[in-house]
């Protein structure tokens, strides 16, 4: 389900001294302290992963009640239901997961913006939370996606972005936050993200 | 403000080495992969791109550690690519820690191959390289492979849509009339490209001086540039290419 390796990685270069492991066994999450939720590729292959290796009581034990961490395709399976393809998702966040619009996918000066919305894009907050500490407004983070999520309360919104339309590129709720960008891969801003997540305590 | 324009330098491996070529021959040592990932790292490069240039020959499972290495201490994108036949090969890639694995030949001679990846893994992470020169097809571009020496009679632009369609999630586009020249991307055939597909293109090939890589973005219409030889030998560093493209009003990430 994606590149998992890399998450682990950055995770060890953050926090070299809390063990990192990669795991598909229910029993690992419920032991784990936090827990970070990964997924690339098709969202409703990753929920019939999920299913097929039982996790999915443990990830919506651990969504609910340790600090957790969604990252693209595991931000978008929080959600309920998808553009991408019948499969239900958690559920555990209301609205849906929706495919940029082609009609709408142009650039202020007229050029086509093409998709998948694929680099370095600016995110802007909406509000203060831990896990922006010591990142500046604004800053880039990497993205490699074609759907986006829409949640139904845009109190859960804490990040925004800008691609042909505005789309929210981070939630948080409680003990909950979660990225439609890859940290692993956005160099000092996200390894400084990751590092604020391994030491929140919600 | 919006997305940003990228500079991906790239590196092509021989053996475990980074090299690169004169039109492919004559190839100069230019050192230690991770050494140099990291550095462009350090630079402010968007992602880097290993091409495994040895691809048929000895010394080509190297690729792999050197992907773990590198992937266990740079945190950008990283592109692999170089004798990708198989479902499997992309597997392993993806594996060892890349993110997108770039497939040419192999795209050409099995399409199959592009629609199972993307299906496989998403097509965020498959790349269809197309080795593109001067030839008489309706775009005027050909695609060619091994090094660009066999014609395959394929249309430049009409196999980018192809590959498109099949799943590739980015096209990245070496002009072979200019690769290794230091005279710019064929902006003609960058433009063509770019403006048929709904996929981001990468421009390769031909990149002697900064101006070059604004004109492919702002003339070619490419989502990213692609440059080797004016980074690796100190020439330039991404960090002045960006401020270069930065002045002329191309938005990145400084």
């Amino acid at each position: 389900m994606g590149n998992l390796r890399s998450v682990a990685k950055a995770l060890e270069h953050v926090a070299p001294h809390v063990p990192v492991e990669v795991t598909g066994d229910p029993e690992r999450v419920r032991a784990a302290q936090r827990v970070v939720f990964p997924g690339q590729g098709a969202m409703p292959d990753c929920m019939r992963e999920l299913d097929q290796r039982r996790l999915r009581p443990a990830v919506l034990e651990a969504a609910r009640s340790k600090p957790f961490l969604g990252l693209c395709i595991g931000l978008q399976m929080l959600f309920e239901e998808s553009e991408e393809g019948p499969a239900r998702g958690l559920g555990l966040l209301g609205g849906s997961v929706r495919r940029f619009p082609e009609a709408r996918m142009f650039a202020r000066d007229g050029q086509r913006l093409k998709v998948p919305h694929m680099g370095w894009n600016q995110v802007y907050r909406s509000g203060s939370h831990p896990l922006w500490a010591g990142i500046p407004d604004g800053s880039r983070f990497y993205f490699v996606h074609s759907y986006y999520v829409e949640a139904h309360d845009s109190a859960l919104g804490a990040a925004a972005s800008r691609y042909g339309l505005e789309f929210t590129c981070a939630v948080a709720r409680d003990n909950l936050f979660a990225v439609q960008f890859h940290p692993e891969k956005s160099a000092g801003a996200g390894l400084a993200l990751l590092s604020n997540f391994v030491h929140w305590n919600p | 403000m919006g997305l940003a324009k990228r500079i991906i330098p790239c590196l092509d491996v021989n053996a475990g080495r980074v090299v690169k070529g004169v039109n492919f021959v004559g190839l100069r040592d230019a050192g230690d992969p991770v050494e140099i990932a990291r550095r462009y790292d350090e630079q402010g490069a968007d992602e880097v791109t290993f091409l495994d240039i040895t691809a048929s020959s000895d010394g080509r499972g190297l690729l792999i550690p050197i992907i773990e290495a590198v992937s266990s201490q740079v945190f950008i994108p990283l592109t692999v690519g170089g004798g990708v036949r198989e479902v499997g090969d992309v597997r392993r890639l993806l594996n060892a820690g890349a993110d997108k694995v770039s497939i040419n030949t192999s795209a050409v001679l099995n399409p199959g191959l592009v629609a199972d990846a993307a299906q496989r893994f998403g097509s965020q992470c498959i790349v269809v390289a197309i080795d593109a020169k001067r030839a008489d097809t309706p775009s005027g571009w050909g695609v060619f492979t091994h090094g660009g020496r066999n014609a395959t009679g394929l249309d430049a632009v009409a196999w980018a849509e192809r590959c498109a369609a099949l799943g590739a999630g980015e096209l990245l586009l070496t002009s072979m009339d200019r690769d290794g020249t230091k005279a710019g991307f064929d902006l003609d055939l960058t433009r063509a490209v770019a403006d048929a597909v709904g996929v981001p293109v990468i421009a390769s090939g031909g990149v002697g001086e900064l101006q070059h890589l604004s004109d492919g973005i702002l003339q070619g219409h490419a989502d990213a540039v692609l440059a080797a030889s004016i980074f690796h030998y100190g020439e330039f560093t991404v960090r002045q290419a960006k401020d270069f493209m930065a002045a002329r009003g191309i938005e990145v990430r400084l």
